[in-house]
């Protein structure tokens, strides 16, 4: 049994078909890749994975587990964790309180203990801090740490998306295009931090992605995808010389 | 300049961040228990209007600054903890039973009005609120068997357990003691996760939940809560007026209450207080200004509302962070003097959004 497995999935809006029956399966310990040109369906894959959409048809299994009947917001206490590829944090608030958030999955849910802060909740929260800190460290966020996200330049906004999926402690990332709109530098350092988070936080990592440098270097598995088909499976350099998907990115 | 070297993670934790901030909120706690002594009984009077309009702001800010659910139905709350309080009184219940009564019942309606809002937002869910505004409004004029109908009821003197509180400078410190309770409740609520949670569903629904906050049960709590705030607010209310009728309720005090608010400073408690200051001394300063106008103009009804709506434009268009907004930036100005730049407090351009859950 896959780690994290999709079969069949499939997802029609009106006439629309942007998924069409897509299967593969994500071994621990990996880093998927999804490529495909543009309106290929990938994001879409990507919100039917974390439950933000229903799939037509079609199962996500994660650990064994059937995530379809799941309400979206279990996703992130299975351990399942998220980035947008528009950026989607709290911007009227500071990175770290970010970043507390994304310990939410692993928050207590007793409202009335928060009303009067008992010393159980705080205990909670320097332990909260404590993990905050650690991706604080991992990722060298430690000078924006008090800073508003919404006076931050686009490149930290992107890795403070990043830091917040990581404080959840999530087995499986799901990464929707790590490198948009990061230059040539910043996508550098991006793939060094996908690989540390393989390699040291043992993280499995699902990712959209359109820089092609950047996947074939982080890659284990690359599916390409177009009209929500998928067109091949296998590593960056066999899914990048296959005839079909060099036909949908340069034409037949 | 202050810089605040940190050692230790709970130093983030605490209420008062530094000494500087421990000296004048002690300052303004003596000015507070001082002040019935001193100053004149109207004035000791607007003070209690003060308290009593600034735990309806905690109760509002929580939910539109805080949450970002608007609600234009805020005085229904007010009133369903005014009309509690007064018949629960009314039947010998003391003030720390009946209070809480008119709190939970707050929270209910809370609970009930916060169902429709998790299908709606924005101008929808506004409307929603207003519709409740108005019916509990209409309630209140024709349930007359319980309520008095349109001809009011007279609210006894409040009683903490038995012996009615017949000395005002009493009550005063009930409604201070009542402000200070609740603004470290919410305080508290802002310090940990349930707060978090509120400010990510204000900021992008779509990633609270992808962090594992669920919408819906958030936003009822968000709307109970702050009923249930607004409800103590009206039990206050009622033993100040001392007479209630459903015409003090209506959609005009439900906006004063977002006005005040939002002139205070959205998203920031200190912005619920002098919001409150705002709205209840600007009658004052109206009837101040009115000596010194040309009688034609002094005379024309509805100043006020002229004055006030004058005056939320201007916020909007030049301060949209309110009079708190104001404040830290004359604070930062002074602390940084002669450093204090004026791109300082703009904001970027918000990037282009994900596609919305709704």
């Amino acid at each position: 049994m896959a780690f994290f497995e999709v079969d069949g999935l499939t997802k029609r809006f009106g006439g629309l078909t942007a998924v069409d029956d897509v299967s593969f399966s994500v071994d621990e310990g990996q880093v998927y890749t999804i490529i495909g040109p543009n309106g290929a369906g990938k994001t879409t894959i990507f919100n039917l994975v974390s439950l933000i959409y229903a799939p037509t048809a079609g199962t996500v299994r994660f650990r064994e587990r059937d995530l379809t009947s799941l309400a979206p917001h279990r996703v992130a206490s299975l351990g399942i964790g998220r980035t947008f590829q528009n950026i989607e944090l709290f911007e009227h608030a500071t990175v770290l309180q970010n970043l507390l958030i994304g310990r939410h999955a692993h928050a207590h849910r007793n409202f009335m203990a928060d009303l009067f802060f008992l010393p159980s909740v705080r205990r909670a929260e320097l332990a909260h801090r404590e993990q905050v800190e650690k991706v604080i460290d991992f990722l060298d966020l430690q000078a924006h740490r008090d800073s508003l996200v919404a006076g931050l330049p686009y490149g930290v906004r992107k890795v403070v998306e990043l830091a917040r999926a990581l404080c959840a402690q999530p087995r499986l990332l799901l990464l929707d295009e790590p490198s948009s709109g990061l230059n040539v530098e910043e996508t550098d350092d991006m793939a060094y931090w996908i690989q540390d988070i393989r390699e040291q936080l043992g993280i499995t990592v699902l990712m959209v992605e359109h820089d092609m440098s950047l996947v074939s270097r982080v890659s284990d598995r690359v599916l390409a995808v177009n009209y929500g088909r998928v067109l091949a499976e296998g590593t960056a350099a066999e899914v990048q010389s296959h005839p079909d998907v060099v036909a949908a990115y340069l034409g037949a | 300049m202050r810089f605040i070297f940190k050692t230790r993670y709970a130093q983030d934790l605490q209420v008062f961040k530094h000494s500087g901030s421990v000296f004048w909120n002690g300052l303004l706690a003596v000015l507070l228990v001082a002040a019935p002594f001193v100053v004149p009984d109207y004035y000791r009077t607007q003070l209690v209007f003060i308290f009593i309009y600034s735990i309806v702001g905690f109760g509002l800010m929580l939910l539109s600054g805080f949450t970002g659910q608007v609600s234009i139905g805020h005085a229904a709350f007010l009133a369903i903890g005014a009309y509690a309080q007064a018949i629960l009184q009314g039947l010998g219940w003391p003030f720390f039973l009946s209070a809480p009564a008119a709190m939970a019942l707050g929270a209910a309606a809370g609970l009930l009005i916060g169902l429709p809002a998790l299908r709606l937002t924005g101008i929808y869910l506004a409307i929603a609120t207003l519709a409740f505004g108005f019916v509990v409004e209409e309630v209140l004029a024709r349930w007359e068997s319980v309520t008095g109908g349109n001809s009011g009821l007279m609210v006894p003197a409040p009683r903490l357990v038995l012996q009615p509180m017949t000395d005002p400078t009493a009550f005063y410190f009930l409604c201070l003691a009542c402000v200070v309770a609740v603004a470290l409740a919410v305080f508290n609520l802002l310090r940990s996760p349930t707060g978090r949670a509120f400010i990510a569903i204000r900021d992008s629904e779509i990633s609270a939940q992808s962090m594992g906050v669920n919408l819906a049960a958030y936003k009822t709590l968000s709307f109970a809560l702050s009923a249930a705030i607004t409800a103590l607010a009206g039990c206050l209310y009622a033993h100040q007026i001392r007479f209630i009728s459903p015409e003090q309720f209506t959609l005009l005090q439900s906006i004063e209450f977002l006005l005040m608010i939002a002139i205070g400073g959205m998203g920031s408690l200190h912005g619920a207080v002098l919001g409150a200051i705002f709205v209840i001394s600007l009658p004052e300063l109206i009837g101040a200004m009115k000596d010194v106008m040309p009688p034609g103009l002094a005379q024309q009804p509805g100043l006020k509302p002229l004055v006030f709506g004058t005056i939320m434009i201007l916020v909007v268009i030049y301060e949209p962070m309110g009079l708190y907004g104001r404040w830290l930036k004359i604070r930062t100005y002074f602390s940084l003097f002669p450093l204090y730049r004026r791109g300082m407090f703009q904001r970027q351009k918000a990037y282009t959004k994900s596609e919305r859950v709704h």
